[in-house]
């Protein structure tokens, strides 16, 4: 695998239930890059990337560079508010946690003394950025990103994908990205994946978001325009 | 004093803690409701043991990891609500033990008598208890961790099914020694009440682990006590401490 490499994936298929949900997959991300996995819903987004995680069987390659550390933020924890857990509580069940959390809930946008704060007192906006946090500690090179709650702003001027490409920047993340939502994609991907059980595009998304590639990956539902800025 | 009073609060105190702990893990996913059909299905192993003369809690054993089984199954293979489980699983429990168990026992049995514990038995539950506090105290992290998200736990590199073996086979011992406690029926109540109350009175995860356990503590201990008084049976006295101990931590959580 050549230095600069992060992932590889090679002919990936992934059937769960009798059901093929990922057929014929390859792609590869390099360090520093912003993949986003785009398509509709049910199309194998959030598969994909528990596959990548190692959460699920599959068929096919999967390469991580060597000694690569992963942090994944998942989509929504309903069950958290079941018991009183302080973000530091919540922080400390990573294995990898020690010094360094006061630094990720800076980076995260928040004073430092909000360890102490519990996770069931804190705004939808506020739980989305300690979900990216979670993700954070232990500082993993890549960061693994299922699809937020989409329009939330997460401060009152920032939307979830600005405050990504700020963090990208300043912990030099590489980014894996699962969404729905077109109109992110050309916000902060370098590359982007269409997929709807086959992959249907793959490259910069000014290549590749083409009409016909997108009336594919939508089968007709959704129109599209590209913004030219 | 007695020693048959000190050998009861010494056990109580052991399990009721105990109880408390795990319990704390098992109010997320309502996970707590588990130890009532649980509790239910032990009767008929605690009316055998009542009628040849054995430990409880040994005659509980076998009906309890009978009922994990069952969850497990269920869990694993039918897509059934919990619900049905729990109606099937308490009606036999309860249908089997009435069948042979005489009705002079009965009382031991569905509310449970800590009075009559023997030392060797007292010693045995004493050395069961501290085993099972400090596997739960290795795993509680960790099954935390799994109660928010399986996903999350496994993307940390758990390995789930270990941990959900680990928990459950805690769950079927605390269930097998409360039922010497507080019987068949009030089991989900030694596990469920005691945490609640931690839950309103803590602001984090340590106060609200060990506040369960201190809060279990406390309820067996009245509990006893109050039995020594007034006669009344141990299990339901314990069980209504630790309401009482529910209610004020209502009260105390609506005033912050």
């Amino acid at each position: 695998m050549k230095s600069e490499l992060i992932l590889r994936v090679r002919d990936l298929h992934v059937t769960l239930d009798r059901q093929s949900i990922i057929e014929k997959l390859s792609f590869e991300v390099k360090k520093g890059d912003v993949l986003t996995i785009l398509g509709p819903n049910g199309a194998g987004k959030s598969v994909l990337l528990k596959t990548l995680l190692g959460l699920l069987p599959y068929r096919g390659e999967i390469e991580w560079a060597k000694g690569i550390k992963i942090g994944y933020v998942p989509q929504r924890l309903p069950f958290i508010k079941d018991i009183p857990l302080t973000i530091q509580d919540f922080f400390e069940l990573k294995e990898s946690a020690g010094r360094g959390m006061e630094d990720i809930l800076s980076s995260v946008g928040f004073r430092k003394d909000f360890l102490q704060k519990k996770i069931g007192d804190l705004s939808s906006g506020q739980f989305q950025r300690i979900l990216i946090a979670w993700g954070l500690v232990g500082n993993p090179q890549v960061l693994l990103f299922d699809e937020p709650t989409t329009g939330v702003d997460i401060t009152a001027e920032e939307t979830i994908y600005k405050f990504l490409a700020k963090l990208k920047e300043e912990r030099e993340l590489t980014i894996l990205l699962v969404t729905h939502d077109l109109s992110v994609v050309y916000k902060i991907s370098t590359d982007v994946i269409c997929l709807n059980r086959q992959p249907i595009c793959y490259g910069p998304p000014q290549d590749v978001l083409t009409p016909e590639s997108l009336r594919k990956l939508y089968a007709g539902e959704v129109k599209y325009y590209q913004h030219k800025h | 004093m007695d020693s048959p009073f000190l050998l009861s609060l010494v056990v109580g105190i052991f399990i009721g803690g105990v109880a408390g702990y795990l319990g704390s893990l098992m109010l997320s996913r309502r996970m707590a409701l588990v130890a009532g059909p649980l509790g239910h299905l032990t009767l008929p192993g605690i009316a055998l043991a009542l009628m040849y003369g054995f430990d409880v809690s040994l005659g509980a054993f076998p009906f309890v990891i009978l009922g994990i089984i069952l969850i497990w199954l269920f869990e694993m293979r039918t897509k059934l609500p919990m619900e049905a489980l729990t109606a099937v699983v308490f009606a036999s429990g309860v249908a089997i033990t009435f069948l042979f168990l005489p009705i002079e026992q009965a009382e031991a049995a569905l509310v449970g008598d800590i009075s009559r514990v023997r030392f060797a038995e007292a010693t045995l539950s004493v050395l069961v208890a501290i085993l099972l506090f400090l596997v739960v105290k290795k795993i509680y992290s960790k099954i935390v961790l799994m109660n928010i998200s399986e996903e999350l736990a496994q993307s940390q590199g758990l390995n789930i099914k270990k941990y959900n073996f680990i928990y459950l086979g805690s769950i079927a011992i605390i269930v097998a020694l409360g039922v010497k406690m507080v019987g068949g029926l009030l089991t989900a109540a030694l596990v469920a009440i005691p945490a609640s109350a931690a839950r309103n009175l803590s602001r984090n995860l340590t106060q609200y682990a060990f506040g369960a356990m201190v809060i279990g503590i406390i309820s067996s201990f009245l509990g006893i006590f109050f039995f020594k008084l007034t006669g009344f049976p141990p299990g339901p006295l314990i069980i209504l401490a630790s309401t009482l101990i529910f209610l004020i931590s209502l009260i105390l959580r609506k005033q912050r």
